[in-house]
């Protein structure tokens, strides 16, 4: 597996790991949002990476330049995002949530130089107020080796939903 | 919208202008003050009312702030231009740079703000409420505009933003609280009653759909 190179050079196309070296790793991520352990899992992100979350019905050619998402952070507002799931002023999550995330269905679609493709389904369970909302869809990675360890450039959920009812909102990290 | 307010903002939004203010430079890079000096609440007659402020986000059309660059500044020069010649400079100051939070009765908002939403409330069933939110967006919007706008939308109205979310909480705990309307059949909205022009974080803007409710459901 050859490191990425930092941008603006030429970049090698990235040679695909096994499967569950990939699982293993998106079981971590899942682990560290269920646990809330929020700093931790910013760090599994590179200093390039997007965070998306397009609205219901989008394909995934759709970007956030040109049409509204739910949530569409680069690694500056997904900092910020952190800070604010961290505060108790962010009412919503304050005191947290309980959630739980399971995700299934990995494949691995391709590699470029920009990394390794995933796709996986989700199903994120999130529980307030004695209600438990349920968000499921699919989730599109590209995942990258840097200096030897698996990191997330790119996280986009695509919802499988037709209506944010009844969560009504998406206050946690998908 | 029968009961909104320009109070909350600081308090249920902390985290997002926790966000704001932050990319801006900090506290000092901005004048709250100087920001505080339009604050207005208009009764409009027939239950509808609108706030009137200045918050220290950009709008779209058109107030720029320094994190849009030289670019945004010249968009913002290039709108205001435009509008003061179409409807004069009164209403393109209004237009541009005023944030407006209008309330239609009976159930129907315009947040002219840091985007323009519109938005819906259909009350479905006592504790159920339907809601449903339009982004408006210029015709022949240039691509940094529509970024920005996009950008700001998603920040703080969208329901992954920063922002809405904690409306959506705030309103259910209210909800939450009406649940003892048995006990305590009221509720206080008389902030600022007695100030000659009403400020947009007193509730005259509330005391004017009851009182067209009232008038429309009792008849007084």
């Amino acid at each position: 597996m050859m490191a990425v190179q930092e941008l603006g050079e030429v970049r090698q196309v990235a040679v695909p790991r096994s499967r569950v070296e990939y699982e293993d790793f998106l079981y971590l991520e899942s682990a560290l949002l269920d646990q809330w352990r929020l700093d931790e899992w910013y760090e599994l992100f590179t200093p390039d990476s997007v965070y998306e979350v397009p609205t219901m019905g989008k394909g995934l050619e759709v970007q956030p330049d040109n049409a509204l998402f739910y949530v569409a952070d680069d690694y500056r507002r997904l900092s910020h995002r952190v800070t604010r799931l961290k505060k108790p002023t962010a009412h919503a999550e304050w005191p947290h949530s309980v959630t739980v995330r399971m995700i299934s269905n990995f494949r691995i679609e391709s590699a470029d130089e920009r990394g390794v493709h995933l796709a996986c389904s989700f199903t994120t369970y999130r529980s307030k107020h004695h209600i438990t909302d349920t968000y499921i869809g699919h989730i599109y990675y590209t995942l990258v080796d840097v200096d030897g360890d698996l990191r997330i450039r790119r996280k986009r959920v695509m919802l499988g939903m037709n209506s944010l009812q009844p969560p009504g909102k998406i206050s946690i990290i998908l | 919208m029968n009961n909104n307010d320009g109070f909350h903002a600081s308090e249920t939004h902390e985290t997002y202008f926790g966000y704001l203010i932050d990319e801006l430079g900090g506290p000092e890079a901005v004048d709250l003050k100087a920001l505080d000096e339009i604050n207005f609440a208009h009764d409009l007659g027939n239950g509808h009312a609108v706030v009137e402020t200045r918050a220290p986000w950009g709008r779209p059309i058109a107030r720029s702030i320094p994190t849009w660059g030289e670019e945004g500044k010249a968009a913002e020069k290039r709108m205001v231009t435009e509008l003061t010649e179409r409807v004069g400079p009164d209403r393109a100051l209004k237009i541009a740079d005023r944030d407006l939070n209008m309330g239609v009765f009976p159930n129907h908002v315009i947040n002219d703000i840091l985007a323009i939403t519109v938005r819906t409330f259909y009350p479905t069933a006592p504790d159920l409420m339907t809601v449903r939110s339009w982004a408006l967006a210029p015709v022949g919007e240039a691509p940094e505009a529509r970024h920005r706008r996009l950008n700001n939308f998603l920040e703080f109205l969208g329901p992954g933003g920063f922002a809405t979310p904690d409306d959506v909480e705030a309103i259910e705990s209210a909800q939450r609280g009406y649940g003892s309307a048995k006990f305590a059949p009221w509720n206080d909205i008389s902030r600022g009653m007695l100030r000659e022009t009403p400020r947009g974080d007193d509730e005259a803007q509330m005391r004017a759909f009851w009182r067209e409710w009232n008038r429309r459901m009792e008849g007084e």
